[in-house]
């Protein structure tokens, strides 16, 4: 009789450590053309429709880095804070606080401070999306209260703060009374890279903000990597007896790790406010805060692993889009995708400490374990 | 001995991952007969153990259990046999009771309030205070053995596995222990008896079997052999002596000074007045059975727990309301009980564990880790204390107990340290690594640093130590000279029994009262 068995590695494989996601994507694809076919959906053409065609021409890949660009900023941040066993999961809510900071600054001073404006709001939006994860912090650190309870309800009252807010006081006036703010001039605006002279990018939406992404990369990395901060977070992840022993404050790992969370969380929602949207709006809830926490753990919390999970994932909410036009499929399908793939990725990640191996199973009495 | 032979494993393999653990391996265990298997941390002992215990499958070989071949496929069916095992790294579960816990162990079931009086019971007769109704995440190392060994004695055992069972008692405990156990083997019980202990092995056990390497190299009457020779036959070479060196005496490094805690959770022991002084140039020891209050000392001392400033002193500064880190770069460093968790971080690499504590060592620039400086820290520690590992990078948990406690050791004494303390330093530690350690504890006291070893072993104390003292009850004992006392009057202190009137520890039912 041969069977399989789980024997634990020596350490951790390097290899598996980069192929257990591949593997974990691998097998998303294999079960979600077999949903696909279940569907009655030709299988390639489906494959086609999902994956292909939304990015087959430039706005399609525009599209793409421009969803992607807010889950890599929120997840780098986010995966920061996992590293030390901080659970934040309210990066939704801190979005929307950043945003609505963003949003204060561009309508009260649109027509007063010129072209220091955007910068102001890139940094009030930092600041807003770590004022809220503050609270968070404050709770889990002097109240002991489970962070990742507090920082997701936050999330709701974040949203109901930015209702607030758009249907009272910032609402514009010529509108009708719909829940909106005015829309932001240009000077509260990230350029569009078409305007900059690429031309390849001309009628796109994509627009500077992406630089910011781009720069939180290598910034991360070496945050991560390089700096006794990162170490001191990781160690208080890792073993919080050793983080004790060592002398690291507990309390300021979780400060450390809610407030990089927030101001990454808070600049991506700058990025959306004076990007795509130009203004706030009640209905403004992408959900790329809950998202972001499934890209840092496909990119297996390496700054290096997460652009390429925000990439993919990315690719799903076009595809599902693309998938309900062509397709006629149900909008769901974006987040079977999603389920299966954080399934998956789950699942693979056993393989980087243990091997499957196939034994021979010699007596009966040995088999009923 | 002529008993008819109750276990017998044959030509026995198993191979983890890359490490052969056992290489053919054949014994016989005996009713009525305690058993020593002997060897070095790494030699397959403890897979041993855990093949007879069902815990784990033998890749080839064959098991006889009472005439009858056929595997030990789990743990239940052994307990169903009759074999019963005290583990060296305890099974037990955390969030619930000592009683809960011996009561997951038992066939039947048993309500609690009878069991938790037979749990008293068993360990009054056999000398080992266990508090059936405490959490076990509250017990110390020490205690937390105890409530195994009453586990085993109350399941009847034919045969009764321990492993390295006596570490945490007091002499005097270990002679009632090894009475205890010379009465179950009369009765016909087989007792398989694993340590380090080459003086206990020669004092109790009817035979020896040494293993080094996953394989046997020798079977002995342990009473007819001289311990230099059983260590020789243990590490395949001669047992390294302890070089002692002139004692001189400088002034006072640490003092403690009426210090006093309240308890560590709702079953710690506080302090109270606890004084003390440590001179440079001295090994001072700290003997005790665990849970007397050497966690709140140790907390105390590392700065975990902070205390009133005047009542630790470190060189003549008050130090008791620094934080750890403070208290390191003032030349204190410390050797904590826990190996993997708390002196280091399991899933990093050496290197990343020597910027644990030794960050105070220009290993950190404005923020940023200086890698050639670690690098060369981590190989200053991995080649000046002789770290068997598969290169810097390797990860801590992947070393053995006795290389990764030479690690963290040499990781300490190469910040240069004042004053050095040490909990249980060679706790589950080979012999060749014990000696290392040891011999170098003495020749850091001999270049003028302070150094207390907080240590159940009390062979370890004798070993290394100018002055003991004893902590029991959360109180602790004047120090002695250790040449001017013996095991006799540390045994006695360890129970409780030292300075009449006011300094009169509390007693076990004080303080669970």
């Amino acid at each position: 009789m041969i069977g399989f068995q789980l024997t634990r590695r020596a350490r951790p494989s390097r290899a598996m450590q980069w192929l257990s996601p591949i593997l974990a994507v691998a097998l998303t694809l294999v079960v979600g053309l077999a949903v696909f076919a279940a569907l009655g959906q030709a299988p390639a053409r489906a494959f086609h429709a999902f994956f292909i065609e939304p990015v087959s021409d430039a706005n399609g890949i525009a599209e793409l880095l421009l969803k992607a660009s807010p889950l890599c900023l929120i997840a780098l941040g986010l995966a920061i804070g996992y590293r030390a066993n901080v659970w934040n999961i309210g990066a939704e809510g801190q979005m929307y606080i950043g945003g609505a900071f963003a949003t204060g600054l561009a309508i009260t001073f649109q027509h007063d401070i010129g072209m220091a404006l955007l910068p102001l709001m890139i940094i009030a939006g930092a600041i807003g999306g770590m004022a809220w994860a503050a609270l968070t912090a404050f709770c889990r650190a002097q109240l002991k209260a489970d962070e990742i309870l507090v920082s997701l309800m936050l999330t709701y009252v974040a949203n109901l703060v930015v209702k607030y807010l758009v249907y009272g006081p910032w609402q514009d006036p010529q509108a009708n009374n719909f829940p909106l703010t005015v829309s932001f001039e240009d000077n509260a605006l990230f350029p569009l890279l078409a305007s900059l002279g690429w031309s390849w990018f001309d009628g796109t939406r994509l627009n500077l903000s992406i630089f910011l992404t781009l720069a939180a990369i290598p910034l991360a990395w070496f945050f991560v990597q390089r700096t006794f901060m990162g170490f001191k977070l990781e160690v208080g992840g890792l073993a919080p007896g050793a983080a004790r022993y060592a002398g690291f404050s507990a309390r300021g790992t979780v400060w450390v790790a809610m407030l990089i969370g927030g101001a990454a969380a808070g600049l991506a929602g700058v990025t959306e406010v004076a990007g795509p949207l130009g203004q706030l709006n009640d209905r403004w809830t992408p959900g790329y805060g809950f998202t972001a926490i499934i890209v840092a753990a496909l990119g297996r919390l390496n700054p290096l692993g997460i652009p390429l999970a925000a990439l993919l994932m990315a690719l799903l909410y076009l595809g599902g889009e693309a998938a309900q036009i062509t397709l006629q499929l149900p909008k769901a399908i974006s987040l079977v995708f999603q389920g299966l793939l954080l399934m998956f990725l789950l699942g693979c990640e056993v393989l980087i400490n243990f091997r499957v191996k196939r034994v021979a199973r010699p007596a009966p009495a040995a088999a009923k374990t | 001995m002529n008993e008819p032979s109750l276990l017998r494993l044959e030509r026995i393999e198993k191979t983890f991952a890359s490490l052969r653990a056992l290489d053919g391996v054949s014994l016989e265990f005996r009713a009525g007969e305690i058993h020593a298997v002997l060897g070095e941390n790494g030699a397959g002992k403890s897979t041993l153990m855990k093949i007879i215990y069902g815990a784990v499958q033998p890749d080839a070989g064959t098991i006889t259990w009472r005439g009858e071949a056929g595997p030990i496929a789990s743990p239940n069916e052994a307990r169903a046999r009759g074999i019963a095992m005290v583990f060296q790294h305890f099974a037990l579960f955390e969030s619930v009771t000592a009683v809960e816990n011996v009561a997951l162990a038992l066939p039947e079931r048993v309500p609690l309030r009878e069991l938790a009086r037979r749990i008293e019971e068993a360990a009054t007769r056999y000398g080992l205070p266990v508090h059936p109704w405490q959490e076990v995440h509250h017990l110390s190392v020490g205690e937390r053995q105890r409530v195994e060994i009453v586990r085993c004695l109350l399941q009847s055992p034919r045969l009764l596995i321990m492993d390295e069972p006596t570490s945490v008692l007091t002499p005097q405990a270990v002679d009632q222990l090894f009475e205890t156990l010379r009465r179950l083997a009369a009765e016909g019980t087989a007792i398989i008896y694993v340590s380090h202990k080459l003086e206990e092995i020669r004092r109790l056990c009817h035979r020896a079997t040494i293993i080094r390497q996953g394989r046997v190299v020798g079977e002995v009457d342990p009473q007819k052999e001289t311990e230099g020779r059983l260590a020789e036959l243990m590490i395949g070479r001669t047992f390294p002596q302890m070089q002692r060196r002139a004692k001189t005496e400088g002034a006072i490094a640490l003092e403690l000074a009426a210090l006093a805690t309240p308890p560590a959770g709702p079953f710690g022991t506080p302090l109270a007045g606890i004084s003390l002084r440590v001179h440079a140039g001295e090994v001072l020891g700290i003997a005790g059975i665990s849970g007397n209050g050497q966690a709140e000392l140790l907390a105390a001392l590392s700065g975990e727990t902070r205390v009133d400033a005047q009542s630790i002193w470190l060189c003549g500064e008050p130090i008791g309301a620094l934080s750890p880190g403070a208290r390191r770069s003032r030349g204190l460093t410390l050797v904590p009980e826990e190996r993997l968790g708390v002196g280091a971080v399991p899933e990093m690499s050496l290197r990343k564990n020597a910027l644990l504590t030794a960050y105070g060592q220009r290993l950190v620039r404005r923020g940023v880790i200086d890698r050639g400086a670690v690098a060369a820290y981590a190989d200053r520690c991995i080649s000046g204390f002789d770290v068997r590992c598969g290169g810097p990078e390797a990860p801590a948990g992947s070393l053995s107990g006795g290389n990764l406690q030479k690690f963290i050791v040499g990781r300490e004494i190469e910040q240069r340290p004042r004053v050095m303390i040490l909990a249980q330093p060679t706790w589950g530690v080979d012999v060749a690594a014990t000696a290392l350690i040891r011999q170098r504890l003495i020749d850091l006291s001999a270049q003028g640093v302070a150094i207390l070893v907080i240590s159940e072993d009390l062979g370890e104390i004798l070993e290394v130590c100018d002055r003991v003292a004893v902590i029991a009850g959360g109180r602790m004992s004047p120090a002695r000279d250790v040449h001017e006392t013996g095991a006799e009057e540390i045994g006695r202190w360890m129970a409780g029994g030292f300075g009449a009137g006011d300094a009169a520890p509390a007693t076990e039912a004080e303080r669970v009262a």
